[in-house]
């Protein structure tokens, strides 16, 4: 065991795995993390906690994900290289495994001109591969990147990364893996996943590679609330792929979300059945009620209890 | 070379209110090859400003150069004559230029007249874009002679993000996403394995400005 969280047990005794995922509030008050963590506790083995995604100023992932463990939850805490030199990264590192953190997500991040502080002065000191690879020298060498003096005390992470197969150019997006397979990484999520065949052609390169042998690779789902919202991601969201299929069958459907819903159980079996897909990361975005009806539908629960 | 572009004529305006006898300084170098402040920038911006004076009943008095480099010590030297005459200096080199009147010329007050933007190209007649940081380490070699560091919006080394998308970039839809350019021309070269070497962390503290400004001293130009 690299980290031996609740995730890398269940991904390393081959189980299909389900991470969830929490946004945290936009203030300090921890109801809101309360609330979203009752909806989502015992229905996925572990809970993304994003780190001022889109670059809107929340309460940070560190503070957010050891709240979580408070109650009960194990957080996989997310980490962006948008806001933080190496310094402050591996300072974050020391102090968030000392909370008891054992499984991060290494990012490069939302660009900051997208989220309410467009003034700021963005860092990139490192990118989420660099990122990767000091994590990985932290745990593995017990040093700073870098440097020989060892760190006191061991860094337990099991380290995740994101990998979006919907980004262009798309024959790059294998590498991309590779790289971050190479540089370190135990896991990954995708981006959410609407575009099965250009998933499936993915993964055969990712498979072609070996890479769902050296990396777990959890695909990623986002349910649609409404015909509204799947023609706004479509047109909006770089990296995301809707096909018209589907936006037709959110937009023409009586009861949308419903509909959004048995699609998204229809993904997660349809996923299930690729192989080197190990699991299934929910972004059920301010829609975290739903995970508990997702995973009972897909048959994902109960969850496994890994002592 | 170095791009400018000329600042709101308000603000020029502004750090002019207390006087009435100026030199507008251009610089023959790459301000005139990006229109921003060679000598015939010099002669409308002198223009412009007297006819704003006149507009609020006040008189200006604006004396015209335009060195071939102001930021060489020696073409700005023969301004010492010019900048007796004057109380302030407007100059619209970029921003090197400025430092070096500053810093021969300790009495005068000497003024920006335009916002120093980037190290770019001509893209077509009308159009710059960004092309290098002066970053310290030249990585051009290893990214098929695109930067990825003045090019990025993420300076990613690594590859492009997730936003990129039909060739362009979230952040900037008109703007190119390098690493797509990257992979096109390493493709057109054969050279696509090196989209795969991980290009690890780098060494902003010693290469970068991050360590303070930079200086090169070579001992064998020295006199």
């Amino acid at each position: 065991m690299k980290a031996g969280s609740n995730l890398e047990k269940i991904l390393s005794k081959d189980l299909f795995a389900v991470t969830g995922e929490l946004g945290p509030p936009k203030g300090n008050d921890v109801s809101v993390i309360q609330r979203k963590a009752d909806l989502l506790k015992g229905y996925v083995d572990a809970v993304n906690v994003t780190d001022n995604q889109t670059a809107i100023v929340r309460m940070s992932s560190i503070a957010t994900s050891s709240l979580l463990i408070q109650m009960g939850l194990e957080p996989v805490m997310q980490m962006v290289t948008r806001d933080r030199n190496r310094i402050a990264i591996q300072s974050d590192l020391f102090g968030a495994t000392a909370l008891g953190i054992r499984n991060m997500l290494c990012l490069t991040g939302d660009h900051h001109t997208f989220g309410n502080q467009v003034d700021s002065k963005n860092v990139h000191d490192l990118d989420s591969i660099q990122l990767i690879d000091c994590v990985r020298t932290m745990r593995d060498k017990g040093t700073l990147l870098g440097g020989e003096e060892k760190i006191e005390g061991e860094i337990k992470l099991f380290i995740g990364a994101a990998e979006n197969p919907f980004g262009d150019p798309f024959e790059f997006r294998a590498i991309r893996l590779a790289k971050k397979a190479s540089a370190g990484v135990d896991f990954i999520q995708t981006q959410c996943i609407y575009d099965m065949t250009r998933f499936k052609e993915w993964m055969k390169m990712v498979r072609d590679r070996g890479l769902h042998e050296k990396v777990h690779i959890l695909a990623g789902v986002t349910p649609l609330k409404s015909g509204g919202m799947a023609r706004y991601m479509a047109k909006n969201v770089s990296g995301i792929i809707i096909p018209d299929q589907i936006i037709d069958r959110i937009v023409k459907a009586k009861k949308p979300a419903e509909e959004g819903i048995k699609l998204c159980v229809e993904q997660i079996q349809e996923l299930r059945e690729i192989e080197g897909v190990h699991g299934v990361h929910i972004m059920a975005i301010e829609w975290e009620q739903m995970t508990s009806q997702i995973t009972e539908m897909a048959g994902l629960l109960p969850r496994p209890q890994i002592t | 070379m170095i791009k400018a572009e000329q600042k709101p004529m308000d603000e020029i305006l502004r750090y002019l209110s207390p006087y009435d006898r100026i030199l507008l300084s251009g610089c023959g170098a790459c301000v005139t090859v990006c229109h921003a402040g060679g000598e015939k920038e010099v002669e409308l911006l002198a223009s412009a400003l007297k006819m704003a004076f006149r507009k609020s009943g006040k008189s200006l008095e604006v004396l015209e150069a335009t060195p071939a480099r102001q930021c060489e010590p020696e073409f700005a030297s023969e301004l010492s004559e010019t900048i007796e005459k004057v109380e302030a200096v407007i100059s619209i080199a970029c921003g090197v230029g400025v430092q070096t009147l500053a810093r021969h010329f300790p009495k005068t007050p000497v003024f920006p007249g335009v916002n120093t933007t980037f190290l770019g190209e001509t893209v077509t007649h009308g159009v710059w874009e960004e092309r290098c940081q002066a970053c310290g380490n030249c990585i051009l070699e290893r990214t098929g002679g695109i930067c990825p560091v003045a090019r990025c919006a993420k300076q990613l080394f690594n590859g492009p993000c997730g936003g990129s998308s039909k060739g362009k970039c979230e952040i900037k839809r008109e703007a190119d996403c390098a690493w797509q350019l990257i992979y096109d021309r390493l493709k057109g070269l054969g050279q696509l394995y090196r989209m795969e070497e991980i290009i690890p962390a780098r060494r902003w503290g010693v290469e970068s400005r991050d360590s303070g400004p930079r200086r090169i001293v070579r001992e064998d130009l020295k006199v």
